[in-house]
């Protein structure tokens, strides 16, 4: 019957049972293929342009390791890393308490104004990196309202920055935290309960395995935002080195973009590390949200509630107490000889050339960054963390999407000039205009968007699409209908990070901004450079307001969707 | 082949979103006039650019001035980053150490402004009849000294470099580290010169005892002494004038022994389109007109036949305290080596004695 010319390879040979590959399943590849490309061209290869410098000389020959080897060779070298490694540990340790105290204060407990609290652990975020950093000097400089509470120890160094490493670091470990701790099955404390459990045992095996995800996550994150930052050690760091402002001397002191790059490389480490750690973690990781779960509600407890009130509120305090600072700080005539108040540093168009056109460049920017970014880093957090198939791939853009978090904006600035500025390259024609600017941004910022989605993601049971697949119903429309609306609190989380984000940044923008695109954030630091340092406060505080508008609104619009989406949270 | 072309569709309707995606981002170009538009990169002062740019374009109808301002490191690695797709046409107002970087790399253009023959020697690019940069003006290295803090602290008022190395100013001094920062390198390549190689190591060695910390920027020393962080700051005259204006109990003054100097400078960008507008500029950025003007920030100016007066509050004597000649090419040459010593000497601060 069987003739053997007839397709003698599909019939003769046995295959090995594979699961059919759909139409939509080549939907899926095709735009995880285009989440590839995205990542390669704004990530990858303008990082490949500056670090194969790493390699090279000053006239771009191939010189091996001897880059390398110059750099381990500087005796202060070993001195930046360890204190690096140090000041990135102590900070990330204290972050990370803190910011899970007050995630779970937030999400477990029934203390008074959590709305308000909420509110002002972001404070960090909406202020320019300036701010914080000129208040820490005015709180406990030399000539501080508080030196004396620092017992003869100095600020410049590595107290200041661990304080203000762990100002700027907090939100972003909170974000994730809060969104880990937000969801849990409540039958699970039942469960513990009528095991007659104590309750530290539950927080033990319950609450924290619960969220170990959303620790370890924060944890590299703030970690690698330590390691990385160079705006505190600049501004409060004295000349106690960290690898980052190695980068600075070397490229911004020395134009030695080659050198810049080997540190550049160096501080990619914890980015490696984080996905190894990730990995590891992934696979121990299960949804919390299953399918038959019943959602957790917080009961009052008289006594936990009051503490964790004193214990947030103290914490709220300090944060109010640095941006009050900086408030007071673009208030008086001269700080610390003239301290009568005055409004003259609002007046923009006085202190330079521009007036209020970089504010309004900042504003279409940042809103550009959040609706653009948002689409590209939850869809793509989407096809990482919950379609089939193409594992290897779907791994590669997680790493991807790793590495911004890690990579420094100086790096990142000159990365985009080499490539985007690169006379053959066929996108240079977005070089110089607003584009350019939005894309990296979106780079810079990418990972903590990222890993918030991929927790909120990771929190949905899987069985939603199993489910959805076997009733033939089409990804996207599962997507949309559920996980979107599941995660719309995330959605939104994300896109003012990177709103708020974009409103301030500036360490890679700085490279790429034109005379039209020039941007409000970049203005307040050459305002301080020019000695305006009150009209800098100024600028910084405008940033400020703007972004508490933003995310008043915000939260405005977050009871409402949580009344019509998210009604499956509660009993 | 069923798959294939359902993927060569998918491949097309993803083309076409992205296409549709990327003429939204287009940004629209704003109509230009007749008028050529000159890219001017700048590290000169917000304040100053303003001013500069009118007299310039009332001078020159038909020619508008873009700026890119940064500071003098930031702006400088974006000029050398651009080396193969130069974006500016003209630099006007940089650091001529900075501009020698870029003339190194083959990026400056050579042009003979008008007037040329009025501009001092030490302004000069002296090496052939066609310079590739100009000088404007000059600024050179000055100690700020905050009254207020030093009488708490009981400390005497010094006035020469020698002065800073005497054990009653221990961990008083703030400095820039050269590596970051081109006022840093010029105040050491300055001691160089003054006490000769042995003895301007031997000096900084002596006053490393002294330095409570190197700051990452030229001007932040002289800023944190007008904040009152730190009695005193090796800095240059500039930002110090400005905090004495603004009220600040700051003194500036100039060692005795001879400052270390920079200048800004102007130079065309090789490859510019705009060759005939930037060389009116350098015209203008030469003339005594021009220099008028700089001698609103600045005492010493590059052009002889222009009587410099002295600005408000600025000190004195800066032009007859100015190393001359400053051996500008030597210590660019040497500047690697010098900085590869100052980081092994001086650099942690911080390292356990």
């Amino acid at each position: 019957m069987v003739d053997t010319t007839l397709a003698p390879n599909a019939m003769a040979v046995p295959r090995p049972v594979r699961p059919t590959v759909t139409g939509e399943d080549w939907l899926v590849r095709l735009c995880l293929l285009l989440l590839g490309l995205y990542l390669v061209l704004t990530l990858v290869l303008p990082l490949y342009t500056l670090l194969a410098k790493s390699l090279q000389d000053k006239e771009g020959q191939f010189v091996g390791l001897a880059n390398f080897a110059r750099y381990f060779a500087d005796p202060a070298m070993l001195q930046s890393f360890g204190n690096t490694i140090f000041v990135s540990a102590i900070g990330t340790a204290i972050t990370l308490l803190m910011a899970f105290l007050y995630a779970y204060a937030l999400t477990r407990t029934c203390m008074k104004g959590r709305g308000l609290f909420r509110a002002i652990a972001l404070i960090p975020l909406l202020a320019p990196s300036l701010l914080p950093g000129l208040a820490l000097v005015y709180l406990f400089g030399n000539q501080g309202i508080f030196k004396s509470l620092l017992f003869g120890h100095e600020i410049y160094g590595p107290i200041g920055i661990v304080m203000g490493e762990v100002f700027f670091a907090f939100p972003h470990a909170l974000i994730i935290l809060v969104t880990a701790l937000s969801v849990a099955d409540a039958r699970l404390y039942e469960a513990a309960e009528s095991l007659r459990a104590r309750p530290a045992r539950i927080f033990m095996t319950v609450t924290l395995s619960g969220c170990r995800y959303g620790l370890v996550s924060a944890g590299l994150v703030v970690f690698t935002l330590i390691f990385t930052d160079f705006g505190v050690p600049k501004v409060i760091g004295g000349s106690y080195n960290v690898l980052a402002t190695d980068v600075y001397r070397q490229v911004i002191g020395q134009f030695n973009f080659q050198m810049g790059a080997v540190v550049g490389l160096l501080l990619l480490l914890p980015a490696v590390l984080s996905f190894a750690v990730d990995r590891i973690i992934q696979r121990k990781q299960v949804a919390l949200l299953s399918a038959r779960a019943v959602p957790l509600q917080p009961k009052p407890r008289v006594l936990i509630d009051r503490l964790f009130f004193c214990l947030v509120a103290a914490m709220a305090g300090f944060l109010l107490l640095v941006l009050g600072m900086a408030l007071f700080g673009s208030l008086v005539k001269l700080w610390p000889y003239n301290l009568s108040l005055t409004l003259k540093w609002y007046d923009f168009a006085r202190a330079g050339t521009d007036g209020w056109g970089p504010y309004f460049n900042s504003l279409r920017m940042a809103a550009l960054v959040a609706v653009i970014g948002t689409a590209i880093i939850f869809c793509g957090a989407y096809l990482v963390e919950k379609t089939r198939g193409a594992g290897r791939l779907r791994a590669l853009l997680h790493l991807l999407a790793m590495i911004p978090l890690a990579v420094p904006g100086i790096v990142l600035g000159l990365s985009y000039i080499f490539f985007f500025n690169a006379p053959n390259n066929p996108l240079n024609f977005i070089y110089g205009t607003m584009t350019v600017l939005v894309v990296n941004t979106i780079c810079h910022f990418y990972t903590v968007g990222h890993l918030t989605a991929i927790t909120a993601l990771k929190q949905v049971d899987n069985e939603f699409e199993s489910v959805a697949a076997s009733l033939k119903v089409p990804l996207y429309r599962t997507f949309w209908r559920v996980t979107v609306p599941v995660c719309l609190p995330a959605i939104l989380d994300i896109s003012v990070y990177l709103f708020v984000n974009a409103m301030t940044t500036v360490s890679a923008v700085v490279f790429l901004y034109s005379a039209d695109t020039k941007l409000m954030s970049i203005n307040a630091i050459n305002t301080d450079d020019a000695g305006n340092t009150a009209s800098a406060c100024a600028m910084g505080m405008t940033i400020v307001a703007t972004s508490a508008v933003l995310k008043g609104l915000h939260s405005l619009i977050m009871r409402r969707v949580e009344r019509r989406t998210q009604a499956w949270r509660k009993r | 082949m069923k798959n294939w072309i359902s993927r060569r569709k998918l491949a097309l309707m993803g083309a076409a979103v992205l296409g549709t995606a990327a003429s939204l981002f287009a940004t629209t170009t704003p109509t230009l006039a007749d008028d050529v538009v000159l890219k001017v990169y700048t590290a000169l002062e917000e304040e100053q650019m303003p001013i500069y740019k009118e007299a310039f374009e009332k001078a020159n109808p038909g020619i508008v001035i873009e700026w890119q301002r940064d500071s003098t490191g930031v702006i400088s690695a974006r000029l050398l980053a651009e080396k193969d797709n130069r974006q500016a046409d003209i630099v006007w107002g940089l650091a001529a150490t900075s501009l020698m970087v870029l003339d190194k790399e083959g990026m400056l253009e050579s042009y003979r402004p008008v007037g040329f023959d009025q501009i001092k020697d030490d302004f000069k690019d002296l090496r052939s009849g066609w310079p590739t940069w100009v000088g404007m003006d000059a600024w050179a290295s000055a100690i700020c000294f905050n009254t207020v803090e030093a009488e708490k602290l009981g400390l005497p008022k010094p006035t020469s470099w020698k002065d800073l190395t005497n054990p009653v100013y221990k961990d008083q001094i703030v400095m820039p580290n050269p590596g970051s920062s081109g006022t840093g390198f010029l105040t050491v390549s300055a001691w160089l010169q003054l006490f000769g190689d042995k003895g301007g190591w031997t000096y900084m060695t002596a006053l490393h005892d002294n330095i409570k910390t190197y700051l990452h920027s030229g001007s932040k020393p002289c800023k944190a002494v007008g904040a009152g962080e730190y009695p005193i700051g090796i800095s240059f005259a500039y930002p110090g004038v400005k905090l004495i204006n603004d009220g600040a109990p700051v003194e500036v003054i100039l060692p005795k022994e001879g400052i270390g100097w920079d200048m800004e400078a102007t130079a065309i960008m090789k490859g510019t389109k705009q060759l005939a507008a930037a060389q009116k500029l350098a015209d203008f950025a030469a003339s005594a007109d021009a220099n008028k003007l700089y001698n609103d920030s600045y005492q010493v100016l590059a052009r002889k036949d222009v009587a410099a007066t002295l600005p408000a509050n600025y000190p004195a004597d800066e032009d007859k305290l100015m190393i001359s000649p400053n051996n500008f090419y030597e210590m660019a040459n040497r500047r690697q080596a010098i900085l590869d010593e100052w980081q092994k000497s001086f650099g942690s601060k911080d390292a356990p004695k």
